[in-house]
C-alpha cells in the first residue's frame, strides 16, 4: 500500500434517512497518521458520515475510499476500528470476555485484549460485568473494542463524552500517540475545547461542511479568541442563522 | 464462514447464559415442573405415555423461540450487531454460532426433562430413546431458527415476545396435540400440513408407539430440519451489513 495515499478520502456524498437529507455532497480527505476532528452539533450528521466511512450506511451517492478501498469491502474489517456513540458492548459479559470475543471476531493476538484494556485504564475492571460499569467507564470499554486488532484507521464516535477531564487528557494523549504511530483517526466531539488537540477540524453544521483546516488557522481566519467563536462567526459568514 | 468465529460467538452466547443463572435455570426448570404436573394432571400412565413425548417436542421449540428471538434484538438494539458488521463476522458464522450454543442447550433441556419422565414419573417409550431426543433438539432448532427471523420484525422486547404467540400458538393448536388432525375442519387440516411443527409432535407420536426408526419418523425428521435450515436463511437474509 502506497502512503501516498489518502486514509480516507470522500467525495460527494450524499445520504438520505428517514426521507430527508442529512448529508449534502460532504467531501474530504485524510492523511494517514492524521488526527481529524468531526465538530458540530448535535443532528449535524456526524454519525452518519463515520457509519458511511465503516460501510454499515446505505449512501445515496458519492464515493467513500478508505484504505485504498471502497468503504464497507470485506478487506478493510480488520483494518477499520469502530466505536459507536452508544457503547456497543454485551452488558452481560465481563469486559475481559468482550474483549476476548471480540478478538476472536477479529483475528486479533491474543495479548491483544491486556493491551488495550490497560490502554483505555480500565486494567482494574477487567472481570467486571460491563452492565455494573459507569457510563465512563462503558465508554473506554467501547473505545477498547475498536482499538483490538491495531487498526490503521479509527473511527471513534464522540469517545471522550461523560469523561472526568484527567481522563479526556490521558485519551487525548493516546489518540495523540496513535496517530504518531501512523494510525489515522477520526474523532467527533460536540465540545468545542476539546477540538483545539486535532490536526485538522471538519466543522459541520445541517449536513455540510462548514470549513477545514487546522484549529489555529480557522481561530486566525476568523479573528475568533475561541473555537466556539469561530464557529458562529463561520455561521454568520455564510449568512445562516445562529438560533 | 470461519470456524473459529463460529465457535468463539457460540462460546460468547453460553458465557452470557451463564452469567445470567436464573434464565438457565427457566430454562431447564420450567419445562422439567410442566412435564411433572402433566404426569399428575392427567394421573393416568397411558395417557401421559401419549402425551408426554408430544409436550417434549413442543417445550424447546416455544421456549428456545423468546430465547432467541429476544436475545437477537437485544443484538440488533444493543448495536452489537452493527459492531460485529463492520468485523469479519459473517451472517453464517452468527447464525451457526447461535445454532450451536442453542442446540447445546436444548440438549441439556431436553435429557433433563426426559430423565424425569423417564425415571420418576415412569414415561412408557415404544421407540428408541435418543430418536425422541433428536426430534427434540431439531424443534428447538427449528424455534430458535424462527425467533431469529421475527425478531427482525419486532422493534421492542414488547414486540418480540408477544411474537411468540402469533407464530406459535396457531401451530400449536393445529399440531394435533389438542385434536386429532383427522377430525378438524379439513381446511385447517391442510394448513397444518404445511407447519413445521405438526411434523414434530407426528414424530414425537411415532417415536411413542412405533419399536425401532421408522419411515415415516425418518420423513418427519428430514421436514423438520429442512424448516430449520430455511429458517435460518431466512434469517441470515434480515441481517445485514449496510442499513439506512
Amino acid at each position: 500500500m502506497m502512503s501516498s495515499v489518502p486514509a480516507v478520502s470522500v467525495r460527494d456524498l450524499r445520504v438520505e434517512r428517514g426521507g430527508r437529507d442529512v448529508l449534502y455532497g460532504i467531501g474530504f480527505e485524510a492523511a494517514r497518521g492524521s488526527l481529524l476532528g468531526l465538530l458540530g452539533p448535535s443532528g449535524c450528521g456526524k454519525t452518519t458520515l463515520m457509519r458511511a466511512l465503516v460501510g454499515v450506511q446505505i449512501v445515496k451517492s458519492g464515493t467513500v475510499t478508505v484504505l485504498g478501498e471502497p468503504a464497507g469491502s470485506p478487506a478493510l474489517r480488520r483494518r477499520v476500528g469502530y466505536a459507536t456513540q452508544a457503547p456497543a458492548v454485551y452488558g452481560d459479559l465481563s469486559v475481559g470476555e468482550n474483549l476476548r470475543y471480540f478478538a476472536a471476531v477479529l483475528g486479533a493476538p491474543r495479548s491483544d485484549p491486556a493491551r488495550v484494556v490497560d490502554e483505555v485504564g480500565l486494567g482494574r475492571h477487567r472481570d467486571q460485568v460491563a452492565a455494573t460499569l459507569s457510563g465512563g467507564q462503558l465508554t473506554r470499554v467501547n473505545l477498547a473494542v475498536a482499538l483490538l486488532g491495531g487498526p490503521e484507521l479509527l473511527v471513534l464516535d464522540e469517545p471522550t463524552v461523560g469523561l472526568d477531564p484527567v481522563l479526556r487528557q490521558e485519551l487525548w494523549e493516546l489518540f495523540r500517540e496513535l496517530a504518531g504511530r501512523g494510525t489515522t483517526l477520526i474523532v467527533s466531539s460536540h465540545v468545542m475545547d476539546e477540538a483545539g488537540r486535532t490536526d485538522r477540524l471538519l466543522l459541520m453544521r445541517e449536513g455540510r461542511v462548514l470549513a477545514d483546516g487546522a484549529p489555529e488557522s480557522l481561530r486566525s481566519r476568523t479573528g475568533a479568541a475561541d473555537l466556539e467563536g469561530a464557529f458562529l462567526r463561520l455561521i454568520t459568514e455564510r449568512g445562516g442563522s445562529t438560533a | 464462514m470461519s470456524l473459529t468465529i463460529t465457535l468463539a460467538t457460540t462460546r460468547r452466547i453460553l458465557v452470557q447464559l451463564r452469567h445470567d443463572r436464573r434464565t438457565l435455570g427457566l430454562l431447564v426448570g420450567v419445562p422439567s415442573l410442566l412435564m411433572i404436573l402433566l404426569r399428575y394432571v392427567f394421573d393416568r400412565p397411558e395417557t401421559f405415555d401419549r402425551v408426554g413425548p408430544m409436550l417434549l417436542g413442543v417445550f424447546p421449540f416455544v421456549i428456545m423461540f423468546i430465547v432467541a428471538s429476544v436475545g437477537t434484538l437485544r443484538e440488533r438494539t444493543g448495536g452489537t450487531l452493527e459492531r460485529l458488521m463492520t468485523t469479519p463476522l459473517g451472517k453464517l458464522d452468527l447464525l451457526f454460532g447461535y445454532a450451536l450454543a442453542f442446540g447445546l442447550i436444548a440438549l441439556v433441556q431436553v435429557g433433563v426433562v426426559l430423565l424425569i419422565s423417564l425415571t420418576w414419573l415412569g414415561l412408557d417409550l415404544a421407540g428408541p430413546v435418543w430418536a425422541l431426543v433428536l426430534v427434540a433438539v431439531l424443534d428447538a432448532l427449528l424455534g430458535m431458527a424462527l425467533g431469529l427471523f421475527a425478531s427482525a420484525f419486532a422493534r421492542t422486547e414488547f414486540q418480540a415476545v408477544q411474537f411468540m404467540p402469533a407464530f406459535v400458538l396457531p401451530q400449536a393448536l393445529l399440531c394435533g396435540l389438542i385434536m386429532p388432525r383427522d377430525q378438524m375442519a379439513s381446511w385447517l387440516e391442510a394448513i397444518s400440513r404445511v407447519l413445521p411443527l405438526t411434523y414434530a409432535v407426528d414424530a414425537m407420536q411415532e417415536v411413542s408407539r412405533e419399536t425401532g426408526f421408522t419411515g415415516s419418523l425418518a420423513v418427519d425428521l428430514a421436514v423438520i430440519a429442512g424448516c430449520a435450515l430455511l429458517a435460518l436463511m431466512l434469517g441470515a437474509a434480515t441481517l445485514r451489513r449496510r442499513t439506512p
